[in-house]
């Protein structure tokens, strides 16, 4: 449940669901969107779910913060349905050349590379946002063995595709962007697809995420 | 008959069509872009009579030199810009903003630059020939969507105009874009993460605009803004206007192609009614803000909006 509502500027509402990350938590967060979308409530822009927060902008010509306040604490949960998530199975080639940080994981850590990859390969992932750049899914959580920080300086250029984790979390860079996580692999799946335009994020908030290992010449070779 | 276009002899800095911005596509990353200063992209469509959501072509700092081949248009550029026609005389005709002119077959616009100021809006009677996607016809180059591919526009291209008929009476308005002494802004939900000293700075002292700075967002340099709680917060949504404070202590405010998740405490979030002029704002130039609470902010955006409004009536 929204444990409080603030205003962010004068155009946005700020729904605080907590301060902890998981999954309880974050699918309500994911309820609470779709219940606003699907009833698609005038003169609201944008509605943005992350772990534990959602924001609301509003069109302040049509609306004030006061007034969509009320609105949205009148939603109740049990009018919410049940969601259609999907599963999503997901390929990564980790050889040398895309697997940029496995090597110092692998120092840092102090676990051999394939050790961490069976660790990493060995469990589904529950997205739990998506954003930043098109389409990037936020997923998790990873084994406690194999959590690392950001790179202390972000790299200018992750390579688009590139599966990187940090912390709890792992992602995929539907891009080419800056970015400071640590790259283990890469997909050749089109995770952001503009041309499909009713559903171009193949990952979406309340999805699970499965990661299987390509060789190589299956990577190259690819073809959706 | 030929189709009406405009020649892109040169392409300028970062030419790229605009309109009122693209809705609900955050949650999959994807920004509302559309004109980075709404009120000037509204006058440009309202002196060449078209909607109000009519695509323009914006441009930054320097604009296109462009040659209309097969037919007569008509045509008014915003914002604080020199520009030329160059007419089929060889005439050069220095132009004015706020006015809109005609242009014949083989006559040339010269978008040179804006002055200190960064966004113009050029706007024709009738419509560019381009595609609406999502929702939009804004390009945002980041994504790599909307018209022209998602591209900025690019020396050599063709630009085709639909529906350049009508009546080419002269439209004027007496407008001069006015300066600001300091950016309005409500407090931020990680305001409390500052020290007291930070917070003081804030509101105290000038700031000065980077150079790395563009549609995306606007870095800011000047005294640390100290962190006491933690520099990093659990990544969240991010919108148009906030302003975060990154370890290293320069704020950085996110502009109309900004990234939709961030993990920088929030300290500030610029009012509705500032943001346009903000946007204007050039690097090296400085910058002050000013703490409003909500009631004052929504009154400044609700006065903002009717001032528009009377500008477009004060057309003639």
């Amino acid at each position: 449940m929204i444990k409080n509502i603030s205003n962010l500027g004068d155009a946005a509402l700020y729904c605080d669901f907590g301060t902890e990350i998981n999954k309880e938590i974050n699918s309500n967060v994911i309820k609470y969107f779709r219940n606003i979308q699907k009833n698609k409530i005038p003169s609201i822009t944008n509605i943005i779910p992350s772990y534990n927060k959602l924001i609301i902008t509003f069109d302040l010509s049509k609306i004030k913060y006061q007034e969509l306040k009320e609105i949205i604490e009148k939603i109740k949960l049990d009018n919410l349905e049940k969601n259609d998530e999907k599963v999503i199975k997901i390929p990564v080639c980790c050889d040398k050349e895309y697997s940029l940080d496995l090597q110092r994981l692998s120092k840092n850590l102090n676990l051999s590379e394939e050790k961490i990859l069976d660790l990493y390969f060995g469990k589904e992932y529950f997205c739990y946002m998506t954003g930043f750049i098109a389409g990037m899914p936020f997923l998790g959580d990873i084994d406690k063995k194999i959590r690392l920080k950001r790179l202390e300086t972000p790299r200018v250029k992750v390579p688009k595709g590139s599966v990187g984790v940090t912390e709890q979390f792992c992602n995929v860079y539907t891009f080419e962007s800056p970015g400071g996580w640590n790259i283990i692999g890469n997909t050749p799946l089109k995770v952001f697809n503009k041309s499909n335009e009713k559903n171009p994020a193949l990952i979406n908030p309340g999805d699970t995420v499965l990661f299987y290992k390509i060789k190589k010449e299956e990577y190259l070779n690819w073809n959706e | 008959m030929n189709k009406t276009y405009f020649e892109i002899i040169r392409s300028g800095i970062n030419s790229t069509f605009q309109d009122l911005g693209r809705e609900n596509l955050y949650h999959i990353g994807i920004p509302f872009s559309g004109a980075m200063d709404k009120r000037n992209f509204l006058i440009s469509n309202a002196l060449t009579g078209n909607k109000k959501d009519t695509a323009a072509l914006e441009f930054a700092y320097q604009g296109p030199l462009m040659k209309l081949k097969n037919g007569k248009i008509n045509f008014a550029i915003t914002g604080d810009v020199n520009f030329n026609i160059i007419r089929n005389s060889s005439k050069i005709e220095k132009g004015n903003c706020y006015q809109t002119y005609n242009l014949e077959h083989d006559e040339q616009i010269d978008i040179i630059s804006t002055n200190k100021s960064i966004y113009g809006y050029f706007s024709i009677k009738g419509e560019f020939d381009i595609k609406p996607f999502w929702g939009s016809c804004s390009i945002n180059t980041k994504a790599k969507i909307g018209p022209n591919d998602g591209n900025k526009i690019s020396k050599n291209q063709k630009i085709y105009l639909n529906n350049v008929e009508g009546n080419f009476n002269t439209k004027k308005l007496n407008y001069i874009n006015s300066k600001i002494e300091y950016i309005r802004v409500i407090k931020g939900t990680n305001f409390n993460y500052f020290s007291e000293n930070a917070k003081k700075f804030f509101f105290n002292e000038k700031f000065t605009i980077s150079k790395l700075s563009d549609r995306m967002g606007m870095r800011l340099e000047g005294k640390k803004i100290e962190n006491i709680v933690d520099t990093n917060i659990k990544s969240e949504g991010l919108i148009r206007g906030v302003i975060q404070i990154p370890g290293d202590g320069n704020p950085i405010i996110m502009l109309s192609d900004h990234g939709t998740i961030g993990g920088y405490p929030k300290i500030a979030v610029v009012i509705s009614a500032d943001y346009d002029k903000l946007v204007q704002l050039q690097p090296a130039s400085k910058i002050k803000f000013k703490s409003v609470e909500l009631p004052e902010a929504e009154k400044l955006y609700n006065y903002y909006n009717i001032e528009t409004e009377s500008l477009i009536k004060q057309i003639s």
